[in-house]
């Protein structure tokens, strides 16, 4: 394994805000607009904690059919590290239209860039309103709480 | 730590003999052997610690609220001559009969060299399952070996590393298919009629609580609807039948069923495979390739499967990956499957395997190779097909058919009985079927002899005279052709399978793979929660005596008399050691135990009425076994907090008790707990779920804290497994064999477990956990030694010797490390928990700690469990100070290795910890370009300079192998 990577990892993770442009859930997913549909991927955090520290160490991805019906807070798949395995929770009730096939053979495009390249499934939803769900500032001090 | 009292009063001796008496008495105290440190030792281990006897000591760890006041009434410790003499006694009480019975159980050879360089020695029978890969490689190509001849003989694309039985993998095939079924309503699972009896008993067991429907009748008829979601099939059958499943395979996938084929393994020699004809898992007991009867285990089942359900396959799994130097080494695989790390969603609790037995089967593969396997398989198949030609020509009615090594011959009752009754007479055991009316079973193996076809054939003639000589049979007959059953496709073509073949090779090999693992043969193996403590060479002596070993699990209980007073032995033993009223020896390992326990609290439930009982609670910190096993029992996980202290939080266990007053079924607990204390409300809190209605179920793996001291059936638990593997010195076999025995009280007793074959358990017995009526009988010796040697009083110090060691140990690290989670007067019980987080501030991970103690000579405690970033150090009462000491050292030295970095000495990312651990070749380059010395890479400590053990590979890259999944032997080139 190449170990270059190792000195970022550590507590010097960077301060700057997660993304304003979507909302998260306490299960560290977010969802974005995107036209009429919604994009659905995991945070930075669910990365982090999943790999513990070790982006390399991503395994293995499990996305739905297209076509699935999910209901708000239905496991729509299942992502592993070596040591840790996590369901994948769907934030609303709505059609998959679309999986990003990229990732279930390219784990490491997840941990790069979790917020763009990295998104999971592209949802038709059935509301568009999801403002119940946490915006990025309720985020940072969801998880500045669950530290303690 | 606290100093309670003064250290002046003189350690307890293990008898008190007077003078003139120990004159004439063996020297040989077996306890003394055990027991690692001796009296000037444990003296100055309590001085360090501030106590002035081990009684005082045990006084003061265990609450006194639930203390034993008086002796275990087991009797004094026998030499191990005398229990030597004694279980001789046992085993040649049994009678050895030659048996044809049949039923996935057959006699065969296992090669001497096997005995004695496996099943007989330490270095294959003492280490741990292999988390730490890199002091595992040898263990773990042995059990590639295996995976592949699995992989090979079934047509199929993935085995495991072994399962229980053939009775577990059925059910663990049932499971799968549940699961992989497209409809998800389906709850039907079709099994053949002509499956193995206990197999049908096993597989029911498990359905039951699941709301599974089984379907027992004829494949041929079965008719698939969209409510069904797997069959089982035996193949050949129970009574011998080889039938073509193709088609039955067609029609189960059509509507979206799976199909599982329980297949003889030496038949698939000869006969086309599972994977060709279209099963989509196949399961079986390699039990004949080499291994003893053993009166029913311990044997490795197998588990095959298609690519598509490889995350779902139950059990572990060996893989190749690669090591930092970018070159092919062995891990288990995939371990996110397992109850470890799923916990409640696992597919499956199996943890303890049978790595030993299958270590052994994959060996005698490699031994005879495919052309010795093809002239076994072939030379079993000749001989019945004489015995047929023989038994037509008296006029018998053999069921037609084809078929490998059974014969099934339809004869009235009366006739039946005059048969059995012959052959009893020649001391051979044929099947019965039914009470008579249904005829007579006959099952060959590599041990037939062409007299025994004689005796045979006698006994069906009723006299010698009317038998025509067997040399003739064989000039007329011919074997059978299996048409299109016929195996094609090749066996065992890789390299391994081809070159160990003369004694002189075979036994380098093993010695090889030997001296790659870590084993007690180098160094304690302080594993937590795991009690990796001596195994006795006078408890490993019997278990190939042939008085054990050479019985089929279903031979009559007459012949059987040895056997079954080591059982009352033991269960009264063990009644009395953990304060039960009854014990059930069936339950192959612990997660086995929990299971049965489970179902057992759930049928007492149920015969009371109260159906609504199914919520099973369990502390944050419980072992992963616990939640998966509560799953399977159809029971519903509700997790109870732990305080800061890492105790049950006690109001949050009243408040979960609350919210389910009425759906409380019970609380699974492990005691001490699984933080390694005493937890002082044990009391209160078993009799909070008392009076809610619930049981308490407690898991035994750490009842070597207990034994002698206090007693779970005292202070309120309703049941308890004990993991004999641990307490009770079985040894771990690198993986298994375990056994995992259930005790009771009175009011759980008539819903023990019962069998299929053999009369056992309760009175209305919930159905068989395992295959055979003892699980694993024939490793039981080991334990009835242990306790028959040490007596009440040496095995009472050995607890509190255990639990001055862990003390010990602790006390010496804690001016090194915090240690997490203490009891009373500051005391831990029999292991403890290092934190190591804090190194985390200078980039040093557990992990790192783990592989740098293997330069050290050194196996890893038990990682990140129950804390996440620590160790967890059990290290028994048989290491002696020395051990401890030098153990400690090692992690002292660690430390200190640690502070250099934190100090800026060495750098963060090229120093002794991240290389770790340090391979012979990595000390040898060419050029050196670490800021260290080879020597403090590979020999950091005095000890390693005397006797270095070296890993056989650099650290192993996880991601890489769980990334690229390969379960077989890879092409030799990929070594080169």
């Amino acid at each position: 394994m190449n170990h270059d990577t190792a000195s970022k990892s550590g507590d010097s993770r960077s301060k700057a805000m997660r993304p304003d442009d979507r909302r998260y859930t306490e299960t560290h997913e977010w969802v974005k607009s995107d036209g009429d549909t919604v994009l659905i991927g995991i945070t930075d955090f669910a990365v982090k904690e999943l790999s513990n520290g070790n982006e390399g160490d991503l395994v293995y991805c499990d996305l739905p059919d297209v076509g699935r019906l999910l209901a708000a807070g239905d496991t729509f798949g299942e992502i592993e590290s070596v040591k840790a395995v996590a369901d994948l929770n769907s934030p609303l009730a709505g059609e998959v239209m679309e999986i990003n096939a990229t990732i279930e053979d390219h784990l490491e495009v997840l941990a790069k860039d979790p917020w763009e390249k990295g998104w999971l499934i592209r949802v038709k939803p059935e509301s568009k309103s999801f403002d119940k769900l946490m915006d990025a500032k309720a985020y940072e001090k969801f998880l500045a709480e669950q530290k303690h | 730590m606290t100093r309670t009292q003064s250290p002046h009063t003189a350690p307890r001796k293990v008898h008190e003999m007077s003078p003139a008496e120990s004159e004439i008495f063996p020297q040989d105290r077996f306890a003394e052997r055990h027991i690692g440190p001796d009296d000037a030792q444990v003296t100055e281990m309590l001085e360090r610690i501030g106590y002035a006897s081990l009684d005082a000591l045990a006084d003061a760890a265990v609450p006194a609220s639930i203390r034993m006041r008086r002796p275990l009434d087991i009797g004094p410790g026998r030499s191990e001559r005398d229990a030597l003499a004694e279980i001789i006694g046992l085993a040649r009480e049994n009678q050895v009969y030659r048996s044809f019975l049949g039923m996935g159980y057959s006699d065969c050879v296992t090669p001497p060299v096997l005995v004695r360089n496996i099943l007989e020695n330490p270095g294959w029978y003492t280490q741990y399952t292999p988390y730490q890969p890199e002091i595992s490689q040898g263990r773990l190509e042995a059990l590639l070996n295996y995976q592949t001849m699995i992989k090979d003989l079934t047509g199929l694309d993935i085995a495991n590393a072994s399962m229980l039985d053939e009775g577990t993998a059925a059910a663990e095939a049932m499971t799968l298919s549940l699961d992989a079924c497209k409809h998800k309503s389906a709850r039907t699972f079709f099994v053949a009629a002509d499956c193995h009896p206990q197999t049908i008993d096993v597989v029911e067991t498990r359905a039951h609580p699941l709301g599974i429907e089984v379907v027992v009748g004829d494949p041929a008829t079965f008719e698939f609807d969209e409510g069904v979601f797997g069959a089982l099939i035996q193949y050949p059958s129970t009574d011998g039948v080889v039938r073509d499943y193709a088609s039955f395979c067609v029609r189960a996938h059509a509507s979206g069923a799976l199909v599982t084929a329980a297949c003889d393994l030496l038949a698939l020699v000869l006969l086309e495979p599972p994977g060709a004809f279209g099963a989509d898992i196949a399961v079986g007991n390699t039990q004949r390739f080499g291994v003893p009867l053993g009166y029913g285990g311990p044997h490795a089942a197998y588990f095959a499967t298609r690519e598509a359900y490889k995350r779902s396959l139950p059990g572990r799994l060996v893989g190749v990956s690669i090591d930092r130097r970018k070159r092919p080494a062995l891990r288990l695989a995939l371990q996110t499957r397992e109850q470890h790390i799923r916990r409640e969603k696992a597919t499956s609790n199996i943890c303890t395997a049978q790595v030993l037995l299958a270590v052994i089967a994959g060996a005698y593969a490699a031994y005879h190779g495919p052309q010795g396997l093809r002239r076994i398989a072939a030379r079993v198949h000749r001989s019945t097909v004489v015995l047929a030609e023989g038994l037509r020509r008296q006029g018998k009615k053999v069921r037609p058919g084809l078929f490998f090594d059974t014969l099934r011959v339809d004869l009235s009752a009366s006739e039946s009985r005059k048969v059995l009754a012959a052959a009893d007479r020649e001391r051979i055991n044929l099947r019965a079927y039914g009470d008579g009316p249904d005829g007579v079973g006959v099952s060959l193996d590599e041990t037939t002899t062409p007299h025994e076809i004689a005796l045979i054939l006698a006994a069906f003639a009723g006299s010698k005279a009317d038998v025509p000589a067997v040399h003739a049979l064989a000039a007329d007959t011919r074997p059978l052709d299996f048409g299109s059953l016929t195996r094609k496709s090749a066996i065992l073509e890789h390299p391994v399978f081809n070159t160990h073949h003369s004694e002189s090779e075979m036994m380098r090999y093993l010695h090889r793979l030997q001296s790659r693992d870590l084993s007690l043969t180098t160094s304690m193996i302080p594993l937590g929660s795991c009690t990796m403590k001596l195994n006795a060479a006078a408890e490993m002596l019997p278990i190939t005596y042939p008085g054990f070993g050479g019985i089929h699990p279903f031979a009559p209980m007459a012949q059987t008399a040895g056997y079954q007073k080591l059982f009352r032995d033991l269960e009264r033993w063990l009644a009395e050691i953990t304060g039960f009223h009854a014990v059930s020896l069936q339950p192959n390992a612990g997660s086995q135990g929990e299971y049965a326990g489970l179902q057992v609290i759930r049928a007492y439930h149920q015969d009371r009425g109260a159906l609504s009982r199914n919520v099973c609670l369990f502390p944050h910190s419980a072992h992963g076994t616990n939640p998966a096993s509560a799953v399977m029992v159809g029971m519903k996980v509700v997790v109870v907090e732990c305080d800061e202290a890492g105790n049950i939080d006690v109001a949050d266990l009243r408040a979960k008790v609350a919210a389910h007053a009425t759906e409380l079924a019970a609380l699974m607990v492990t005691y001490p707990s699984t933080h390694g204390v005493f937890e002082a409300s044990i009391k209160d809190i078993c009799k909070i779920v008392h009076e809610a209605g619930g049981q308490v179920y407690m898991d035994g793996a750490n009842m070597n804290a207990q034994v002698g001291l206090c007693r779970p059936g005292d202070f309120g638990a309703d049941v308890c497994h004990l993991n004999l593997h641990k307490t009770f010195c079985i040894p771990h076999g690198g993986g298994g064999p375990g056994m995992g025995p259930i005790c009771v009280a009175k009011h759980l007793a008539p819903f023990l477990p019962g069998h299929a074959v053999i009369e056992t358990g309760g009175s209305t017995a919930i159905g068989a956990i395992s295959a055979a009526p003892w699980g694993s009988a024939s490793i039981l010796p080991i334990s009835w030694m242990y306790i028959r040697m040490m007596g009440g009083e040496g095995l009472t110090r050995a607890t509190q010797v255990a639990i001055l060691n862990a003390n010990y140990v602790a006390q010496r690290l804690s001016e090194h490390f915090p240690i997490l989670y203490s009891g009373a007067h500051g005391l831990v019980a029999h292991e403890c928990i290092v934190d190591v987080r804090p190194l985390k501030a200078v980039g040093v991970e557990v992990d790192d700690i783990a592989k740098r103690l293997m330069d050290y000579g050194f196996h890893a405690p038990t990682m990140s469990f129950p804390v996440v970033g620590t160790l967890m150090i059990e290290p028994t009462e048989s290491e002696s100070k020395e051990e401890l000491d030098r153990f400690c050292d090692a992690l002292i030295a660690i430390r200190e290795e640690a502070r250099e970095i934190a100090e800026g000495r060495i750098d963060k990312l090229d120093n002794p910890l991240k290389n770790a651990p340090h391979t012979q070749e990595m000390i040898a380059i060419d050029e050196w370009k670490h800021p260290y010395t080879r020597e403090q890479a590979a020999f950091p400590a005095p000890w390693t300079r005397e006797h270095k053990f070296w890993p056989a590979v650099a650290r192993i890259d996880n991601a890489y192998g769980d990334k690229n999944l390969v379960c077989a032997c890879p092409p030799i080139e990929a070594y080169a």
